[in-house]
């Protein structure tokens, strides 16, 4: 018994050694794992990258069988996800599994990057692996855009749509470009086969090369080591400093170090899949037919933040922001380890980073979280599906309910909401009469003004007197009625000589 | 040793003396050289092909984009209402799908005068939709509302809706239809400015393309 193990375990051995002779890689591997690192490096904190990393596998695993089944053409892809989602067994999970894992990545690269950012980790010698970092954030940006136009439906046509308007704000080179990204003069198959193209060829192939690149550098480099307040980085200094740390008294990599990575990165997985399972796959909406007009387009998670910066930008901001911002934000990364690869590395140390991440990081939050509910888009359905509170209706004369019936019937609802019900476009009209006097009620719907468009082709004048007399009632909690303050004044200097020669009406204009 | 042993190309450096082995380390060192050039000249040539079926979409004009088509006849359209049409887009192709059809709203303003505006807003592109008490149109994306004859009322949208050129012949209703709207790519569009942001109450009467 005890011959024949030994003997097997010899057997092993020399297969072994017969394919390491000849691959050369599998020592080389080996030793790289087990590198010497800081021994603060053993930490929860340190864990993201390699998350990103394992996810990126799973996002190739899963896309490569979801690619069996899927149709890259603008006839049959819309159905080819039907396909899965109900007649493939398990299809619903792998598309699950491949839309939340794409969501987990977008999230884990940015807490990889503010991590990275905040701990000063980009600075000298690994500013080159940052730059790489922040391209390989742009493809898997670029993953997430591209994927939601492979899910062929409504939202991924209106998107193309709105990507196609953005370009067509470039100057000079509008329309080609136009033509570049939708293959064509309209969205369509050529628009979904480059899309497929990038999505399943070119940004895949560069994310792999590219965090290839980042993991080298990362093996080169060393990862940094817990930054300390006032140990700061010179460049003459430096990697004497980090071999001492690493080498000296620093622990292997794996497996002293690893297991942390190795334990969050399961937890990682399990969390996609228990979103997957529990939540399941993102769409597809409705069909990709431009002739359906009545659905409300908007983008993907990633990008909800976009779609409501879109809504608050001034129009005559609109298209230099668009076009101009972006292209900073990107210099200002990829250049940021360039002008700031020495000194401190501790966030207590370096505020304007500290602030510069909480500002982004809130902001994005902001942004993101408009865009779940777009107070700025008028609700299609409100004037025919939202009720008059009937406490608006109660003890009011025949012309103030049918005013009430005319508010309803010209979409005011789309825009103006009664008891927090319709949009939010333009103001609440609960309380109007106590802002606005009647007259200023009549000029505000005729002439419209400040984002309303003006109503006097759309209202009789019958309709017009029901709607602002209708209006006038709505005073909120018994608030006191908006009055014209120089009314009284004009009052006061018919009746008696003017005792203020010079002064001016109160302009209560809204 | 046999003749057979010898390398194919030239293999007699071996037994030259230190000066021979440096001059034939720089003559092959030119003909590396060489060899770069040739590569950077044959990937040259190929790269004219590859780059110009890249660019193909992108190197197509404007004007030769598009016909004129049909949606309907004109006593289809009631005098002084707007509706929605879908149309075959005359330059889709067969693996379009459902995506070559594409819908435009028309308004007949009186007998002869038709306006046919694109579904796309000027702002974004996302599709807007006629309400018929309001006389307006609304987009759902970020707001933008236009009145009946397509201008600009408000929201985000910096000009009117984008309109089709339009004709009436032998009793149909002729659109020259071709690229998707965009501020980039609307023929009939070209030439005019479309920066048009001005109080609702003044751009009322003014058309904006």
């Amino acid at each position: 018994m005890l011959g024949l193990k030994q003997r097997g375990i010899a057997a092993g051995r020399k297969t072994y050694d017969w394919i390491e002779h000849r691959l050369g890689l599998i020592k080389p591997l080996a030793k790289a794992a087990e590198h010497q690192t800081p021994s603060s490096n053993a930490s929860w904190l340190y864990v993201f990258g390699s998350a990103a990393t394992v996810l990126l596998v799973m996002q190739v695993m899963t896309g490569i069988l979801l690619a069996l089944v899927y149709s890259p053409s603008a006839n049959e892809a819309w159905g080819s996800l039907q396909v899965l989602n109900h007649n493939v067994a398990f299809g619903w999970y792998l598309r699950a599994l491949h839309g939340w894992g794409s969501d987990f990545m977008i999230a884990i690269v940015l807490i990889h990057m503010a991590q990275v950012f905040l701990f000063g980790a980009f600075k000298f010698p690994r500013e080159l692996t940052w730059i790489f970092g922040v391209l390989l954030l742009l493809l898997t940006l670029g993953m997430a855009f591209t994927g939601q136009v492979l899910r062929f439906d409504q939202d991924a046509y209106w998107g193309l749509g709105i990507g196609a308007s953005i370009s067509s704000r470039v100057p000079f080179i509008g329309a080609p470009l136009v033509h570049m990204i939708l293959g064509g003069p309209i969205i369509g198959g050529a628009t979904l086969s480059r899309f497929f193209t990038l999505h399943v060829f070119v940004i895949p192939g560069l994310l792999l090369a590219g965090a290839a690149v980042h993991i080298w550098m990362t093996l080169l480099h060393g990862v940094s080591e817990w930054p300390m307040p006032g140990r700061l980085v010179r460049k003459s200094t430096y990697e004497r400093e980090y071999h001492e740390l690493s080498e000296k008294k620093g622990i292997p990599f794996v497996p002293d170090a690893a297991w942390k990575d190795a334990v969050f990165a399961a937890a990682i997985i399990f969390a996609v899949m228990a979103c997957a399972f529990f939540f399941g796959p993102f769409g597809p909406n409705g069909q990709p037919d431009p002739t359906i007009i009545q659905t409300a387009p908007k983008p993907d998670y990633p990008f909800l933040w976009i779609y409501a910066v879109l809504a608050f930008l001034p129009p005559s901001i609109e298209t230099p922001v668009m076009l101009i911002v972006p292209v900073l934000a990107i210099a200002g990364m990829l250049l940021l380890p360039l002008f700031a690869s020495q000194g401190e590395r501790h966030w207590a140390r370096r505020p304007v980073a500290v602030l510069t991440v909480s500002v982004i990081a809130v902001s994005l939050g902001i942004f993101t979280h408009l865009g779940t509910y777009t107070p700025w888009s008028p609700v299609m359905v409100a004037w025919s599906s939202d009720s008059v509170p009937p406490r608006y209706l109660h003890n009011r004369t025949p012309l103030q309910r049918q005013g009430a019936l005319v508010l309803q019937n010209k979409q005011c609802r789309n825009c103006h909401s009664l008891d927090l019900v319709g949009g939010q476009r333009g103001p609440a009209l609960d309380s109007i009469a106590s802002r606005m006097t009647e007259d200023q009620i009549i000029r505000q719907v005729l002439q419209g003004g400040g984002n309303m468009p003006a109503y006097g082709n759309a209202l009789n004048p019958s309709e017009t007197k029901a709607l602002v007399s209708f209006l006038t009632t709505l005073r909120g909690n018994d608030l006191p009625s908006a009055i014209d303050a120089s009314r009284d004044l004009t009052h006061a200097s018919e009746n008696r000589a003017p005792q203020h020669t010079g002064s001016q009406p109160i302009s209560r204009n809204p | 040793m046999s003749e057979l042993l010898k390398y194919p190309g030239e293999s007699d450096t071996d037994n030259l003396p230190p000066e021979g082995k440096k001059a034939a380390h720089s003559r092959r060192a030119f003909l590396f050289k060489l060899s770069l050039l040739l590569n950077g000249a044959v990937g040259t040539v190929l790269a004219v092909p590859l780059v110009r079926y890249l660019l193909g979409p992108a190197m197509k004009k404007d004007s030769a984009t598009g016909s004129w088509i049909s949606i309907g006849e004109v006593s289809e359209f009631s005098i002084g209402k707007t509706r929605l049409v879908d149309f075959q887009s005359p330059v889709a192709s067969l693996s379009d799908g459902e995506t070559a059809k594409i819908p435009c709203w028309v308004r007949r303003a009186s007998a002869q005068q038709f306006q046919v505006f694109a579904v796309n807003c000027a702002h974004l592109g996302c599709p807007v939709r006629w309400f018929v008490q309001s006389k307006l149109f609304m987009c759902p994306c970020h707001g933008g509302v236009y009145y009946e004859d397509g201008s600009r009322a408000s929201g985000p949208p910096e000009r009117g809706l984008f309109e089709y050129r339009s004709k009436v012949t032998n009793g149909s209703l002729m659109i020259h239809a071709g690229d998707m709207p965009t501020l980039a790519t609307h023929a009939s569009c070209a030439g005019k400015s479309l920066i048009q942001i001005e109080p609702a109450s003044n751009a009322m009467g003014s058309k904006s393309c």
